[in-house]
């Protein structure tokens, strides 16, 4: 730990001044030029100089002497809070946190009404009682900051004494005072430690504005906020003489605040270093065959073309979507299948303009009913195309806005995380239906109703009135749906809508989208892991795997007869399709990591089929032509004679 | 509803008579006798005895003590022994000043720490340095140095504005503004610094929450997510700061009133301390600690008040 922090420079800069300050401050009287009280009348508020390096005060004595015979006061009564502070806060936090019960309880309670003393009025109240004893008054200080150490010693200890070493050295018959030494103190040595410096620099400042209010050491004796309340009455003369005294006080505060800081960065990260190994992600793949263009047939309503999507990573930047292709025409429900991990939510969200933080289209095109929205950020556009660029950019981003909602409904995974928690379902619906159909709240408001029993839900006057947490799964599911609709979209997104329901309410889920969609014509895309789910809503089917889309075809016919040996893989691994008495058989391994794609098919090191061809080049979305599509080099095996 | 008030009251109560039980414990520590220790030794037999007796020394401690709660609870807190005025009435007529000063200093550390926090989570950049800069100056520059560097500058530099003095909101509206407007950002720079932080923090979680991507997705305009629903819920832990932040503004006018010479409970609990005027330093710790759990009480019905989990349990 202290090799660590000898690497990070702040961390060594704060505790090199902190030892440097209290070794000029306790050796004042060795090395100061002159002494701190000596007057010098003729040279009254001097600048400072090669004689005075910090100048001189209102009565000729020398600022730099006065400061370093100050600190010594100062310091002394920090250490004397902070001695007070860890002797009671450190031991009772130990047996609070240990031993649960009444003591617990009752020091708990104590700790907490302590909080809520206003310390420095509190501290006035000991400077009447025992006048200029700053032992008096830094002790009570310790005291009324003992809550701080002990709230985080006691919790320490108490998450420490659960551990399962804890308990094993429990049982194998060491006393508590052996355990507590042993296992619990040294895990606390971090947080104590921030605690103490944060404590210590609220220490230096409160005895400083005492000492400023005139209750400490009295004059002439200096002393760091003394000598501000001396500056301030010359301060029309020389405000110079604030800064020195000031200064100092921010330093000396400013480096234990870092030093508090940096202990608690390298406590975390040393934890976060055991848990999370660093990946070296690779290079984005290098471009590659492109699908080729949208097929003949009815104009799409939605037309994904080369869509490719990069994640910023460590070095440069992850690909985790690529060259992906997709049509879906008006009313027609396609679903996209897949593991988890292959880039099927990130789909959706570059269609709605909305990748996670920092992820960005890299290429690739996205048409809606005749309109491009795949936007480049502004300042992406900005920097190569310049002010038109940026305009470009901006026109696309209002483009994604009337079309986000009011065009393209979107149901997400998790229904109750999706909605505001702090918003009754009411305001939420009229938020949206306003937003999208105008309109005045009264009527707003009938609609969001209306939405509401149109999705089936029972008694929607009182929904309305309903906040999130007040829900079931299926009920703010349907809520979901209901947001989705408001605009009258004509395409409506479904990322996983049932997976987080249950069974029952599952088929319920499904049959209202199934429902809806004749009800209104609109057209679906579907995304699941579900072939159950899939077969029951969708007209075709979209496999992803890695990042690709692997196979494009109508769903019977991925059932009949897919092209792609990970489509086959997947059905077969499905539970409701396997035959009785067989073992259900699994793909073995797992879907690559964006970044650790291998070259070639995506697919090989768990493809039954693969071949040393299939390593070589990416291959491009092709097959025997009409609607159905594989990436497979080896489809034509596949095919059925 | 009602069990939430009376258990305020209940500790409300239990912090008020642990205050003054602690505080009176203290002044019975004082070594040799405290009438003598006031007085110095410059006090007179009569006076000494007189003292003794208006401390109620001559009673055993827990008696002391009773007849003070007695008298406390009809609001009498007894009265200063330097002026002999009642302590009640010093108090009255001093609370606005110190009202004024914490509630302006609020508005100063709100404002301005609510409006930087939310930059600093949309933008990051300059302001997000800005914030960690101001909080760390936050922390470390002593509120009453602060107070004076910003006379030295705006008013005796600049005079801009009066470098102490205090004018009621009776006698002038603009004089007693102008008069808030150094004590006040003196105190509220530091908390600005402090709410900046967590609102800052609070935003970007927020943010980053599954429903305002769901928010997004449905069209809801980019002000709405913000400034309504990312705000509204980033707002919980905000004023659970905010709350700290004020109860440590009541502190600080002890300092802050002396610098700015500012007529305030704060100056007076200096002036009492000096002259060692027992019962008016008394009066102030329990007036501080009863303000301190009423901004608790204001804090936990704000949190009730935004957080819908809350209020239904």
């Amino acid at each position: 730990m202290i090799g660590a922090a000898l690497r990070r420079p702040a961390l060594t800069v704060a505790l090199g001044f902190l030892v440097l300050v209290t070794i000029a401050c306790v050796g004042a009287p060795l090395w100061v030029p002159t002494d701190p009280l000596q007057q010098d009348l003729g040279a009254i508020l001097q600048p400072p100089s090669s004689a005075h390096l910090l100048g001189t005060d209102g009565l000729g004595r020398d600022v730099l002497s006065r400061l370093a015979s100050g600190g010594r006061v100062t310091l002394l009564g920090a250490l004397e809070a902070v001695v007070v502070f860890l002797a009671l806060g450190v031991p009772l936090g130990l047996l609070a946190g240990y031993h649960a019960g009444r003591f617990d309880t009752v020091t708990t309670r104590v700790a907490e009404v302590l909080l809520s003393v206003p310390a420095i009025i509190f501290l006035l109240v000991v400077v009447a009682v025992f006048p200029a004893s700053q032992l008096a008054t830094m002790i009570t200080l310790g005291v009324l900051g003992t809550p701080n150490v002990f709230r985080v010693v006691r919790g320490s200890a108490r998450a420490a004494s659960q551990e399962l070493y804890v308990r094993a050295a429990q049982t194998v018959g060491l006393t508590s005072g052996q355990v507590l030494r042993r296992h619990i103190a040294p895990a606390l040595s971090g947080p104590i430690i921030v605690q103490t410096s944060l404590f210590a620099a609220t220490a230096v400042m409160t005895d400083s504005a005492l000492a400023f209010l005139g209750f400490s050491v009295q004059p002439p004796q200096p002393s760091w906020g003394g000598m501000i309340a001396e500056a301030s009455a010359v301060i029309d003369a020389d405000p110079w003489l604030l800064v020195p005294p000031g200064v100092l006080i921010a330093l000396v505060v400013l480096a234990l605040g870092i030093l508090g800081d940096g202990v608690r960065d390298l406590a975390a990260r040393s934890v976060a270093s055991v848990e999370r190994p660093r990946r070296r992600p690779r290079r984005a793949a290098p471009a590659a065959p492109r699908a080729p263009g949208p097929s003949a047939g009815p104009p799409a309503l939605l037309s994904l073309h080369g869509v490719t999507v990069a994640f910023p990573a460590p070095h440069g930047e992850v690909t985790v979507v690529r060259d992906v292709a997709l049509d879906v025409c008006e009313g027609q429900a396609v679903g996209i299948v897949g593991e988890s991990g292959c880039g099927k939510s990130v789909v959706a969200r570059a269609v709605l303009g909305l990748l996670p933080g920092g992820a960005r289209l890299t290429d690739g095109s996205i048409r809606f009913d005749g309109r491009e929205l795949a936007g480049r950020s502004e300042r992406e556009l900005g920097r190569v195309l310049g002010a038109h660029g940026r305009e470009l950019a901006r026109r696309s981003e209002r483009e994604l806005g009337r079309v986000r909602g009011a065009q393209i409904g979107f149901v997400p995974q998790d229904p109750i995380a999706t909605l505001d928690p702090a918003f009754t379902v009411g305001q939420q619906l009229t938020e949206v239906v306003r937003r999208h159909r105008g309109g005045s709240r009264p009527g707003a408001r009938a609609r969001a109703v209306a939405l509401l029993a149109m999705v089936d839900l029972p008694d929607p006057e009182q929904v309305v009135r309903r906040y999130p947490h007040q829900l079931s799964g299926g009920m703010a599911q349907r809520v979901g749906i209901a947001l989705a609709l408001a605009g009258e979209p004509k395409l409506l997104i479904a990322d996983e809508p049932t997976t987080a329901l249950d069974m029952t309410v599952q088929a319920e889920v499904l049959g209202l989208l199934r429902d809806l969609r004749e009800r209104l014509g609109m057209a679906i895309v579907l995304i699941t892991h579900d072939w159950g789910v899939l077969a029951d809503v969708c007209d075709d089917a979209v496999v992803m795997y890695a990042g690709e889309v692997v196979e494009v075809a109508p769903v019977q016919s991925l059932f009949a007869a897919s092209l792609h040996p990970y489509t086959r893989a997947l059905i077969a691994s499905n539970p409701l399709l396997a035959r009785a008495g067989e073992p259900l058989p699994a793909i073995p391994g797992q879907v690559p990591a964006p970044g650790a794609w291998p070259a070639g098919c995506h697919f090989v090191p768990r493809c039954p089929l693969a071949v040393p061809a299939c390593s070589g080049e990416l291959v491009a979305l092709g097959g025997p032509g009409g609607a159905h599509r594989t990436r497979c080099l080896r489809h034509e095996e596949l095919a059925p004679r | 509803m009602v069990r939430f008030a009376t258990r305020w009251l209940v500790t409300s109560l239990l912090l008020l008579l642990f205050v003054s039980a602690f505080t009176f414990v203290l002044v019975s520590l004082i070594p040799g006798d405290a009438a003598r220790s006031i007085l110095g030794q410059s006090g007179s037999r009569e006076q000494y005895l007189q003292l003794r007796q208006q401390l109620g020394l001559d009673d055993a401690l827990p008696a002391q003590y009773w007849h003070w709660l007695h008298g406390a609870v009809q609001g009498d807190v007894g009265s200063s022994i330097t002026s002999g005025e009642p302590v009640g009435s010093m108090l009255s007529g001093r609370i606005g000043v110190t009202l004024s000063l914490v509630a302006s200093s609020v508005v100063v550390a709100g404002g301005l720490g609510v409006a930087l926090g939310v930059a600093g989570a949309l933008r990051g950049g300059w302001i997000g340095r800005a914030i960690d800069v101001l909080s760390l100056a936050g922390l470390a520059l002593p509120s009453f140095w602060l107070g004076l560097v910003l006379v030295a500058i705006f008013a005796v530099k600049l005079g801009w504005l009066p470098a102490t003095g205090y004018t009621p909101l009776g006698d002038s509206p603009v004089d007693w503004l102008r008069s808030l407007v150094l004590p006040a950002v003196t105190m509220g720079v530091g908390c600005a610094a402090v709410i900046a932080k967590q609102t800052r923090d609070a935003m970007r979680e927020t943010l980053a929450k599954d429903y305002i991507f769901a928010l997004r997705a449905r069209g809801v305009s980019e002000r709405s997510v913000i400034y309504r629903h990312a705000l509204k819920n980033a707002a919980i832990p905000v004023t659970t700061v905010l709350g700290l932040v004020v109860a440590g503004l009541f502190s600080a006018t002890v300092l802050v009133e002396q610098v700015f010479a500012l007529p305030g409970l704060g100056s007076l609990a200096v002036q009492a301390t000096a002259d060692h005027d027992l019962p008016v330093i008394e009066a102030l710790v329990l007036f501080f600690t009863a303000m301190v759990t009423t901004v608790n009480l204001l804090v936990d019905l704000a949190y009730v008040r935004l957080n819908p989990k809350v209020r239904a349990a």
